[in-house]
């Protein structure tokens, strides 16, 4: 018995070294980006490269643990974006923003794709690059919005609906780019495509008929044991939606939605400090896994996605806004606000780990988040001094 | 009164907007959390927040004060942030098809039918503070209630159905 507890104890005491020294090394960065007004994710991506393969300190011991807890960020962060919108919301979202909605996912999907297919990618590889283009980050758009005090702003809101259009089609697109990775045969993926789906669905309705239920259930509870009850729906469901081979990750954003009034501001101050914690050890486990010498390799491609992206995503804000009748430096504004890609690219990236053209796909994302999580925010502060073509503005103004 | 236009802010919260009477453009966000945000327009991009001061509850309660505005949506609002264990607040609206519509609040015998107490009814921009039993309904009410969750369903089911 001795010797066992001696030898788990000695390798514990190793693991909590390296982890409580990387997490230290998370929070210098955290402030670091608070202090310089960025977004933390490319941060921690970076620090996730020099701890990682090929880097300069590279971690040993610990990676089992920080690979469990990456997985519980990526729940935790998609049930506290369910968390967001109330079933109102989102329903008032579908009605109002579809048609940017559709504009926003064509323009943004298929230049991943297509950039993908040109490179020589397996479609699959391509599919998932397309969902890393296409999907803006919410945290660090709704950061941005609140920093720049533009939430009052007219565009604002079209800019919020592309937001919930986006991340309601990843309840769709996540199971079916999951089955797809798996790669069976047509008609097996077929029926686990429709499998998921159905299950999305069912989820989806019982989580918007029954959400008010489950939230009186819970609403009694103490701090305590809120949390736990909150923590293990979260875990429970998202393992079963995996079950379902509907991504976890959906099953926790449903969860999210179904939590409603006072027991959903509770659950989001409980879940919230949880929620950094696992997050930044995500986004760092993610680069982990990069060798630096690859992502070097792949900056050139991830600039043309950037710039490519960029542009697309400036017509995403211009045809949302001008849905609202604002005009063209509102639009501007709404365009260059939803240039920032983040934590979903992230998450989108590391379904095609396991692809043959997983790693490139894996380096080309994170070089991508890189460069538009921290571009992206500069545009969006500076969006009023861009020089506007009095041509724009004319068609703004039509 | 102007008119004031309402838009959703999914994730964040709702914003009231009018026009003043000498023609600033004034905007209210409430955030879902019960902070609030004073918002005036840009005079050459009325799209763009020229000015932005945030409130929080207290300072809202200070504004709101000082403009004369009635206080019980506030204080409703601290008596469930104080969160009684086991007691619940809920918010729940009167549809027109309701049977307690043009009856009272004794009528329906709805404390002792349900144990659950209506403690405030918002009727279009005013509210009724501790309605007493005489209370009439009207369609578009909503009923400010407190009780166990229990009390509170079948509360909902007197109201709504």
């Amino acid at each position: 018995m001795t010797p066992v507890l001696a030898a788990a104890s000695n390798e514990a005491a190793l693991a909590f070294i390296e982890i409580g020294a990387v997490a230290l090394v998370l929070a210098l960065l955290a402030r670091l980006a608070g202090r310089l007004g960025m977004p933390a994710i490319p941060l921690y991506l970076l620090a996730g490269l020099l701890v990682g393969e090929g880097g300069v300190a590279t971690l040993d011991v610990s990676e089992d643990f920080i690979a469990l807890a990456a997985q519980i960020g990526v729940l935790l962060l998609l049930f506290t974006l369910g968390l967001e919108y109330t079933g109102d919301e989102l329903r008032h979202g579908l009605r109002s923003g579809s048609t940017a909605g559709a504009v926003d996912a064509v323009a943004n999907f298929l230049p991943g794709l297509a950039i993908g297919l040109l490179i020589g990618w397996e479609p699959t590889a391509a599919l998932l690059l397309g969902g890393v283009t296409w999907i803006s980050s919410s945290g660090v758009v709704a950061k941005l919005l609140a920093d720049l005090d533009r939430l009052g702003n007219r565009e604002t809101p079209s800019i919020l609906n592309v937001l919930v259009i986006e991340d309601l089609a990843m309840a769709v697109y996540l199971p079916i780019v999951a089955a797809l990775v798996v790669g069976r045969s047509a008609a097996d993926t077929a029926l686990t495509v429709a499998v998921a789906l159905a299950a999305v669905g069912a989820i989806l309705v019982l989580a918007l008929r029954g959400g008010d239920r489950l939230s009186a259930l819970l609403a009694p509870a103490s701090n305590e044991s809120l949390l736990l009850a909150v923590f293990g729906l979260i875990l429970l469901v998202g393992g079963l939606a995996e079950q379902l081979q509907v991504s976890s990750a959906i099953g926790a954003f449903l969860v999210g939605l179904a939590l409603s009034g006072v027991v959903q501001e509770r659950a989001s101050a409980l879940i919230e400090p949880l929620r950094d914690l696992f997050a930044a050890t995500f986004f760092l486990f993610f680069s982990f896994q990069i060798a630096p010498a690859t992502l070097v390799d792949v900056l050139g491609i991830a600039a043309v996605l950037g710039v490519v992206t960029a542009a697309t995503k400036m017509v995403s804000g211009w045809v949302a806004a001008g849905g609202l009748g604002v005009a063209e430096r509102g639009r501007i504004r709404a365009g260059t606000t939803l240039i920032a890609r983040g934590e979903f690219s992230i998450v989108i990236a590391s379904l095609g780990i396991g692809l043959a053209d997983g790693d490139d796909l894996g380096a080309v994302a994170a070089a991508y988040v890189l460069l538009t999580a921290v571009l992206g925010p500069v545009a969006a502060r500076f969006a009023d001094r861009l020089p506007v073509h009095p041509r724009l503005r004319a068609m703004a103004r039509r | 009164m102007a008119e004031v236009t309402e838009t959703q802010l999914p994730g964040v919260g709702v914003r009231y907007e009018f026009t003043t009477r000498d023609g600033a453009r004034l905007g209210v966000l409430h955030h879902h959390g019960g902070r609030r945000e004073i918002v005036v327009y840009d005079e050459d991009d009325p799209d763009r927040a020229a000015s932005v001061v945030r409130l929080d509850g207290d300072d809202s309660r200070t504004l709101s004060e000082l403009l004369g505005a009635t206080q019980v949506t506030e204080a409703v609002r601290a008596m469930q942030q104080q969160r009684i264990e086991g007691l619940t607040l809920e918010w729940i609206d009167l549809p027109a098809r309701s049977a307690m519509v043009g009856r009272t609040i004794g009528d329906g015998e709805l404390r002792s039918r349900t144990g659950a107490s209506v403690v405030a009814v918002i009727r279009g921009e005013t509210t009724e503070p501790a309605p007493g039993p005489d209370f009439v309904f009207e369609a578009g009410d909503v009923a400010v209630a407190v009780g166990t969750p229990d009390g509170l369903e079948l509360l909902r089911q007197a109201l709504r159905s």
